[in-house]
């Protein structure tokens, strides 16, 4: 997905890339609420071009590396534990929509 | 039409704890869902801590496949939604992976190879679907998560193979490679995937997902070359596409086209610190890899470069030919490498049987029975066949000697009264021959040795037999 | 004590909470028998946590927080949930799924956010201790408005293990309390180092907060008192940084040009981060169940629609905006590129004086509704958000009022230091009451 940012205005993102970015991140955007996305979207995207004026000064050293724990076994969860806080279950499954 | 092939193979890395928690991954006979914690389920709050062990074995196949190691490597986010996903994305690495830029030797189709090595990368496994409803309409998925944060490593080609045979020659190779420094159990199901990018030079390039097995590689390339070769050949253009491994019916079939589109939206994993872990690589000592062993065998045993081949090609089958001519290596190796190499596996295969399922004292038993001259090489493999049988009934083991004695396998060496009576009987029951013998028909002779074999049970030593059954025929046209 | 439980009946008035717990099971300790709150994005085994969000209704932790571990092994009565904006997206609490609350200090303002519930609740005097959690100012804001104390820790002080996360590389769980002396305290209980949270520091904190501050050399940004901020706040914290000067401290006015861009920077990391954190509350493991008639994307996106409110939603379509590809290098990058310049403009700063010092929030609380358009919420962040970029501890620290209002003195130090920025606070707040 390209979001053009080249619809009315040049730069600016339109009511078709709102869609477009709803798609991806996965959120359904209703037609009504399309134009009022669309234009907080351009306000704030508008703001956020002030990183443009960004070069990097210096670089500053990460603080920590190699965080690790070691291969033991720890205790899991029953599947009773582990299906609690599921809406819905069968045979010890999670239930989920089909995705084909 | 020039056949280019890359490969992405997927092991699991076989620690005894999941890549970011600690989960055993011995989750293979329980139940859905019963190797999980908060952390692999994705819970909320939960957050990820690297495994130590994991990276030493991903490191241990780095250095195996020659690659470089950065001074930095991390973690990052690989976001899509599908519900084997327990966090809505998968913790891998993508522009600083752990090493890059490696290399395989293997045994290409015209000599040996060098497969360069793109990428080494660490990932976890996403949880199993089960589609419910039936393949054609599911109606809902069952998701179970005991897989999911299972380690894997991500090992990327250059499009450097030329056919579905060196591909899975190179797979072959990886996975003893893999066993021998034994980061990887090849025996453990769904423990390797494959994807494969196949073109025809000069045209697109096509992916085929979810191969699963090592014979499904050869099989699925194998199938897509000659479907673009037919295109091709019919004016058709080959498109860019993902197509799908259907292993059981050995075809590849097209992803639906309006799959969603994907962007994965790659970011450093920030619940992760980064590794600099090049400096580990000097205290690595890898073990005898499966060239080292090669030469080796060629080497100590005297194995012949194709039985050396075939028997590093696993390392069990290594082990096992070790063990069986540990008593003697130079006086059983050559007996032992035949016998190993090509008929016992051959056997195995037969059965769909596992080496597991053999004793190598047993084979070292039968060798040295052969190398000794008591039974003929006919009914070694008559031996061999009972062993392998009682195996796989379940029934008491016995020993080859046990066997030969038991079914009267003894060669009947000196015994020439014997055999000197089937030969006359052989060539009296069969007058044809004899005139053919006489025509000079070469195949003639053939024919009554094997008469004779069947007469003596194979038990006759078939030098011995020939010298014989040459004196008597000629002795009927004197 | 085991066995002991503390009752909980509060005369909750300004809806603080969202949650609280009758009979709350307590033990001997540090906070043997205190009442503390707990912000509803921080996991209570067996306590819902919704993080004021729909989408996570109903969802029962199978496990405490660390914070909340160790809240109960020094014997505190975790009494209830406290309210919050929807993930912590917000500078108002208004954002809550589940409505706001209102700032105890003048009910027809906001508490602000979006640790709001549990400001107002110190504020209210319910609880004398509440947790709180700081992503770009969420600690010091609604303390600054409500008139209290709040403290957001050094990135990896406290342990982010249990913390729905919202922005992982910015945020913070830290102590809110009436005084200094109390999130010190507090702060003392949760701090330390945690194995399970790779970005864990150990480091624990013990420390008596000490008003001694004679010779401390205190930076003052002219940033901290440029365009937007209202001129009677900055009256207020300039005589709060002249009565420092008057302890012994010695006042340093500098510059710090990469605010210019930090609260952009800021934003386009917390709506990444963001967009992929959020993308797990698919329906299938917890929380209200997605439509399984429906094909998987039709139902996923359906029931995120509904179970995130729409600043929810913007901001998840901000960062996903934002890691685009053909974005990323604009957007994403430019923020680390960005934050990178903060830290090291706060460490160029931190070679010269000991700590930073300024406004917490540019103007005091604001009036349900004011806010509305969300540019210019944001807008309110920016004093706030530098501190979270480059993971150093602030404080913000009742300093005086405008027109009845609180304002806050935010006290920012060197990374590692929260005991400095705790001493300063400590001492203001000795010599103010004075």
């Amino acid at each position: 997905m390209q979001p053009s940012r080249q619809g009315g205005i040049i730069g600016m993102i339109t009511e078709r890339d709102t869609e477009h970015i709803g798609q991806l991140a996965d959120i359904a955007i209703h037609r009504e609420e399309l134009a009022s996305f669309t234009s907080r979207f351009n306000e704030i995207l508008e703001y956020f071009d002030l990183l443009d004026q960004v070069e990097v000064v210096e670089e500053v050293e990460e603080r920590a590396y190699n965080i690790l724990r070691e291969d033991e076994v720890t205790p899991s969860l029953s599947q009773e534990e582990a299906l609690s806080n599921a809406p819905g279950n069968e045979d010890g499954f999670f239930k989920a929509p089909r995705v084909m | 039409m020039t056949v280019i092939v890359g490969l992405e193979i997927h092991c699991q890395l076989d620690t005894a704890t999941k890549l970011f928690c600690g989960c055993s991954t011995d989750y293979r006979d329980d139940l859905p869902n019963s190797h999980v914690c908060p952390v692999c389920l994705g819970l909320p709050g939960s957050l990820p801590k690297v495994n130590r062990k994991a990276v030493e074995y991903a490191l241990m196949v780095a250095k195996a496949l020659n690659c470089e190691v950065p001074e930095e490597s991390e973690f990052a986010r690989k976001n899509y939604f599908y519900p084997d996903l327990d966090k809505g994305f998968q913790i891998t690495q993508y522009d600083k992976p752990l090493a890059v830029w490696g290399y395989l030797d293997i045994e290409g189709d015209e000599g040996e190879k060098r497969v360069r090595i793109t990428r080494v990368h660490m990932e976890e496994d996403p949880g199993r679907l089960v589609h419910k409803g039936g393949a054609d309409r599911p109606k809902y998925t069952l998701v179970d998560y005991n897989r999911a944060g299972i380690p894997l490593i991500e090992i990327v080609t250059e499009p450097d193979l030329r056919s579905p045979k060196e591909a899975r020659r190179f797979l072959n190779k990886l996975r003893a490679t893999l066993e021998y420094l034994g980061v990887f159990d090849s025996e453990k199901e769904g423990s390797l995937r494959v994807d494969a990018n196949i073109s025809i030079k000069g045209s697109e390039r096509v992916e085929v997902k979810n191969i699963t097995s090592y014979k499904g590689v050869e099989k699925a390339l194998t199938f897509e070359v000659t479907r673009q070769k037919n295109l091709i050949r019919r004016g058709q253009k080959i498109e860019r596409e993902t197509r799908h491994y259907l292993e059981a019916r050995g075809v590849t079939q097209a992803g639906r086209s309006k799959e969603q589109e994907h962007d994965y939206r790659y970011f450093p994993e920030p619940d992760l610190r980064p590794l600099r872990v090049k400096s580990w690589l000097d205290n690595i000592v890898l073990p005898e890899l499966p060239d080292a062993r090669r030469e080796r065998f060629m080497a100590d045993y005297g194995c012949s470069l194709n039985h050396a081949r075939t028997l590093t090609g696993e390392l069990k089958l290594a082990n096992c030919f070790e063990k069986v001519v540990a008593s003697d290596k130079r006086g059983l190796s050559p007996l032992a490498a035949t016998w190993i190499a090509d008929t016992l596996i051959g056997e195995l295969n037969y059965r769909d049987m596992n080496l597991d399922r053999i004793e190598p004292a047993a084979v070292t038993g039968l060798v040295l029975l052969l190398k000794a001259g008591t039974i003929t090489d006919k009914s070694g493999v008559e031996v061999l066949r009972i062993m392998l049988d009682q195996q796989l009934k379940g029934e008491a083991a016995e020993t080859p000697d046990a066997i030969v004695k038991r079914q009267n396998l003894a060669k009947t060496a000196g015994d020439t009264g014997a055999i000197t009576a089937a030969i006359e009987e052989a060539i009296n029951e069969n007058p044809k021959a004899l005139d053919d013998y006489r025509a000079g028909k070469g195949g003639a002779l053939n024919f009554l040795v094997g008469q004779v074999m069947k007469k003596t049970r194979g038990k006759a030593d078939p030098g011995e037999l020939n010298r014989m059954l040459t004196e008597a025929l000629k002795r009927r046209e004197a | 004590m085991p066995g002991h439980t503390v009752s909980f009946h509060p005369d909750d008035r300004y809806s603080a909470f969202l949650r609280t717990v009758a009979e709350a099971p307590c033990g001997e300790g540090k906070l043997g028998g205190i009442r503390v709150a707990v912000k509803d994005n921080i996991s209570t085994a067996g306590i819902e946590t919704t993080c004021a969000s729909r989408i996570l209704q109903g969802y029962i932790p199978p496990f405490d927080a660390t914070v909340v571990k160790r809240l109960k092994r020094e014997g505190a009565a975790i009494v209830g949930k406290t309210n919050m904006d929807e993930f912590g997206m917000g500078t108002t609490t208004e954002n809550s799924a589940f409505g706001p609350t209102q700032n105890p200090v003048d009910p027809s303002r906001v508490p602000g956010g979006s640790s709001g519930g549990s400001a107002a609740a110190v504020a209210a005097g319910i609880v004398p201790l509440a947790l709180g959690t700081d992503t770009g100012g969420s600690i010091r804001c609604p303390a600054a408005f409500c008139g209290i104390v709040g403290l957001k820790p050094t990135y990896g002080r406290v342990s982010r293990y249990g913390l729905i996360a919202y922005a992982n590389s910015l945020e913070q769980i830290g102590p809110m309390a009436a005084n200094v002396t109390d999130a010190s305290l507090l702060f003392e209980v949760i701090a330390g180092h945690d194995p399970r949270d790779s970005t864990s520091l150990d480091c624990p904190y013990r420390h008596i907060p000490d008003p001694e501050i004679r010779g401390v050399k205190i930076g003052v940004p002219e940033e901290f008192f440029g365009e937007g901020v209202d001129p009677r706040v900055a009256s207020v914290v300039w005589d709060a940084i002249s009565l420092l000067e008057r302890k012994g401290a010695e006042v340093i006015t500098c510059r710090m040009p990469s605010m210019a861009y930090a609260l952009a920077a800021y934003y386009v990391t917390c709506t990444s981060e963001a967009s992929s954190n959020l993308a797990r509350f698919d329906g299938v493991r917890y929380g209200p169940p997605a439509d399984t008639k429906r094909p998987w994307h039709e139902a996923f996106q359906e029931r995120r629609r509904e179970g995130f409110g729409e600043e929810v939603r913007r901001r998840i379509m901000l960062g996903t905006f934002a890691l685009s590809s053909g974005y990323y290098g604009k957007y994403y990058a430019k923020a680390q590129a960005a934050r990178n310049n903060v830290r090291a403009d706060f460490e160029r700063l931190f070679r010269e004086v000991d700590v930073l010092a300024g406004p917490t929030m540019p103007t005091v609380a604001f009036r349900f509704g004011e806010k509305s358009d969300p540019l210019s919420m944001y807008l309110s962040d920016i004093l706030t958000v530098p501190a979270n970029l480059a993971g150093v501890p602030a404080i913000s620290v009742p300093c005086g009022k405008v027109e009845r209002l609180p304002v806050g003195l935010q006290v920012m130090g060197r990374w590692m230091e929260d005991e400095r920025v705790v001493d300063v606070a400590y001492a203001f707040e000795q010599g103010g009451s004075a």
